[in-house]
């Protein structure tokens, strides 16, 4: 493979985004490629937008994924896919969770949560992929897993096996949740 | 062992293998994770969180004096805080290689300002390293501990956030043991800088950087990467990513050595090239050196100063014909409701400012969590500017406006905020017979950066138990007389304190205490519910701006997963509509 592949997650702080992106880029280095991903941290994580940027290929200089770059959105919520659908390139595709999650301003009355989100991603013209990863989550165990899902979503769309994906997930998350996890990542990798 | 790890980890890592023997600093977004990774070596490096980053300085030198390998890290802003006992060191220079890391945060991520800090390196007349990925961030820890000690000269690393944060491949390495002598071997001329002494020494180190230029121009750190020579850049850091990308076909003069700049390797570089850039994020740090050579560049007349550069910016700025195409996703994106950062559910910091909102008075802030107390509906700070600020900045207020500011004026802190830089402030007010209430918001750790220990909470970073330091003893030993405990989940109480200390005329301290709810001590109780027959949407709760209470269809909805059970939302609510959930946590 020549070409580097972009992925940008994109989600509320909470959601896992960090520990998922985590999860690609490991399985990306064992899968002999090489590897970059940024992210921030700090007041940035405080239930704000959350974004990280993997890049893997033969050789990655940028850790940064520039507007109109991705090959992959993958976002864990709904809003925060239309949000950042400038980073992807042409062809790119996105790989949502359906989940609503209002931000504090559409919490307060103050502002309303835009109608149609989905409807006005699918007018983008991208490939939509959407997973309702809440359900599947909960249906494995724990909320908290919805990463795990939209991990078993993703894979279907990279050269990396799920099998490497699987083994790096069992490393990076707590023992007594690999069953829900391994679960939660099946249920993903299948709901495509 | 090929290893997938962020700059902050390579260079802890690069500590361990080139034989640190003491590391220091303050906790500070992006630089933490650097002595968070550290301890993993506790056997081998002495390690700790100082109060601030000037005593982390000041215990680095010691033990750099005394001939151990150093390191201190910090954000940049910490190296303002740290910058009298730094600006010395150049003076004296060292026994044992001394390491600053300066973590800057171009575009601001998580801090107050910007500021370039590449202009310490020629302010104190120290040499600078910046790695471009994690590797060379781990080498460079080796590499910047060797010109130390060969130029008796303490050296800055630089990183900014996407270095310190950008996880890429590091091949790791063995630790090299370093020799300490067994005693201090005293060397007052070196060492002790009073007049007669400070002036022997300043010749000493301008002869330091005419040899650290020599040594600029054949170091392996600065290399040229020759290509097509239409056009030559001139990088270092991060940039050099962008540059490789947006030009593969262009000759790079990457310089690992950012100051004392090669000026004959760029002369050099710059006579083969057609057209050069420079290519550097925020202040023209490189540019303005290499102009003064007489050497005409493209730079800052036409790439940004502000905010940190990617791929795009370089595009956008220096390739004309590939202007960016009109993207037809620009008009669904316009509009979004934003989805900025908010003080967490159950987070203690919050009824503290629904409170201080409610009593309309004038709040200085300072630097945390809490700094989040600004965003609406709480809207109940009225200043930030650097750690410690709070307390001086309400003795400020309440000086400018006299009579009219009595009794309206609160400073607020956080616990380890306090510890760092808030004693002195308060020691003003009393000394200076000021009358503002302070309110320390002690959340029992440091909780913005993410959970580091302080001298408040019992435990070092290597993990030992220390004596806890007591905020209201220490308040009262300042010289408060009126210091008061409360509870913040109890909110007719703390409205009560804190209106009760802002009707005394004399300075007074409240310790708002409860742990922050993150921490994995905290108990998470059941979570609260929404009785749709009670409630009658009159929106109070809403006002605590919880993530967990939302506006739902004609009356307010409380999101079992994310309510801790704090229990401040059902005592705003003026009918009881809010009850316990007989559901429990997953």
């Amino acid at each position: 493979m020549n070409k580097t592949v972009n992925i940008m997650l994109a989600g509320v702080g909470g959601q896992g985004v960090l520990l998922a992106s985590e999860v690609i880029s490991e399985s990306a280095l064992k899968e002999g490629y090489d590897v970059k991903k940024s992210e921030v941290h700090g007041m940035a994580q405080r239930g704000g937008s959350v974004v990280s940027n993997v890049r893997f290929g033969e050789k990655v200089y940028s850790p940064l994924i520039a507007e109109g770059e991705a090959d992959i959105l993958l976002a864990f919520e709904r809003l925060e896919a239309l949000r950042w659908i400038n980073y992807l390139k042409e062809d790119g595709i996105i790989i949502t969770n359906t989940q609503r999650i209002d931000p504090l301003p559409v919490a307060n009355g103050k502002v309303d949560y835009p109608e149609n989100v989905m409807e006005k991603l699918e007018k983008t013209g991208h490939k939509i992929v959407s997973v309702d990863a809440l359900t599947a989550a909960r249906e494995a165990g724990t909320q908290k897993a919805i990463n795990t899902v939209l991990l078993g979503a993703l894979v279907n769309y990279t050269d990396i096996s799920s099998e490497i994906f699987e083994e790096v997930i069992k490393d990076n998350v707590p023992e007594k949740t690999i069953d829900i996890n391994t679960t939660a990542f099946k249920s993903g990798l299948n709901s495509v | 062992m090929k290893e997938l790890l962020s700059g902050n980890e390579a260079i802890a890592r690069g500590a361990y293998e080139y034989g640190v023997k003491v590391a220091t600093a303050y906790p500070g977004t992006p630089s933490t994770e650097i002595l968070e990774n550290v301890v993993n070596y506790k056997e081998d490096i002495y390690c700790e969180w100082s109060p601030n980053e000037k005593v982390s300085m000041e215990v680095a030198i010691g033990s750099a004096f005394a001939g151990a390998r150093s390191l201190v890290a910090m954000k940049h802003v910490g190296l303002n805080v740290a910058a009298d006992p730094f600006m010395t060191l150049s003076y004296t220079g060292i026994k044992g290689g001394l390491v600053i890391v300066s973590a800057d945060d171009p575009s601001m991520h998580s801090s107050q300002n910007e500021q370039d800090n590449r202009h310490y390196a020629r302010f104190a007349k120290v040499p600078m390293l910046e790695p471009s990925n994690s590797q060379e961030a781990k080498d460079m820890v080796g590499e910047a501990l060797e010109i130390s000690e060969e130029f008796d000269t303490p050296i800055i690393l630089r990183t900014t956030t996407r270095i310190s944060h950008a996880k890429t491949v590091v091949e790791t390495g063995e630790r090299e043991e370093s020799e300490v002598p067994d005693e201090f071997e005293k060397d007052p001329d070196k060492f002790v800088m009073v007049p007669a002494n400070a002036k022997k020494r300043h010749p000493v180190i301008e002869e330091r950087m005419n040899k650290l230029e020599e040594f600029a121009e054949k170091t392996s750190l600065n290399n040229i990467e020759w290509n097509e020579k239409e056009i030559g850049i001139i990088t270092g850091g991060v940039a050099y990513n962008y540059a490789k990308e947006v030009f593969p076909e262009a000759s790079v003069l990457k310089l690992g050595l950012t100051y004392p700049l090669p000026e004959k390797m760029i002369k050099d570089f710059a006579q083969e090239v057609e057209k050069l850039y420079v290519i550097e994020e925020l202040d023209p740090f490189l540019e303005d050196q290499i102009k003064a050579m007489g050497i005409e560049v493209i730079g800052k007349d036409k790439l940004p100063v502000t905010f940190e550069y990617n791929t795009k910016v370089l595009r956008d700025n220096l390739i004309k014909e590939e202007e960016t195409k009109n993207n037809n996703n620009e008009k669904v994106t316009e509009d979004l409701p934003k989805r900025p950062p908010a003080l967490c559910s159950g987070c203690p910091h919050r009824s503290v400012f629904y409170t201080l909102n409610k009593l309309g008075v004038t709040v200085t802030g300072d630097i945390g969590c809490y700094a989040l107390g600004v965003v609406p509906p709480l809207s109940a700070m009225d200043s930030v500017v650097c750690m410690g600020a709070s307390i001086g900045n309400a003795h400020g207020v309440e000086l400018a406006l006299g009579e009219s500011a009595k009794g309206k004026v609160v400073g607020v802190i956080g616990d380890s905020t306090f510890m760092h830089s808030g004693i002195t402030g308060l020691l003003d007010i009393v000394y200076n017979k000021g009358a503002s209430t302070i309110i320390i918001l002690d959340n029992r750790i440091t909780a913005m950066t993410g959970h580091q220990e302080n001298p408040t909470t019992g435990k070092t970073l290597m993990g030992e138990d220390t004596p806890k330091i007591d905020l209201a003893e220490l308040s009262g030993a300042l010289g408060v007389n009126s210091v008061q405990v409360v509870d913040p989940y109890k909110l007719e109480e703390t409205e009560k304190t804190i209106q009760e200390e802002l009707d005394k005329d004399e300075i007074s301290v409240v310790i708002a205490r409860r742990a922050c709810a993150l921490l994995k001590s905290v108990e998470i109780k059941k979570p609260f519910k929404v009785d749709p027959e009670k409630c009658i949407n009159c929106g109070q709760c809403l006002e605590l701006g919880c993530p967990a209470i939302s506006q739902g269809d004609g009356q307010a909805v409380i999101d079992d997963y994310l309510c801790t059970g704090c229990e401040v939302c059902v005592q705003v609510c003026p009918v009881d509509a809010i009850i316990k959930d007989g559901d429990s946590h997953e």
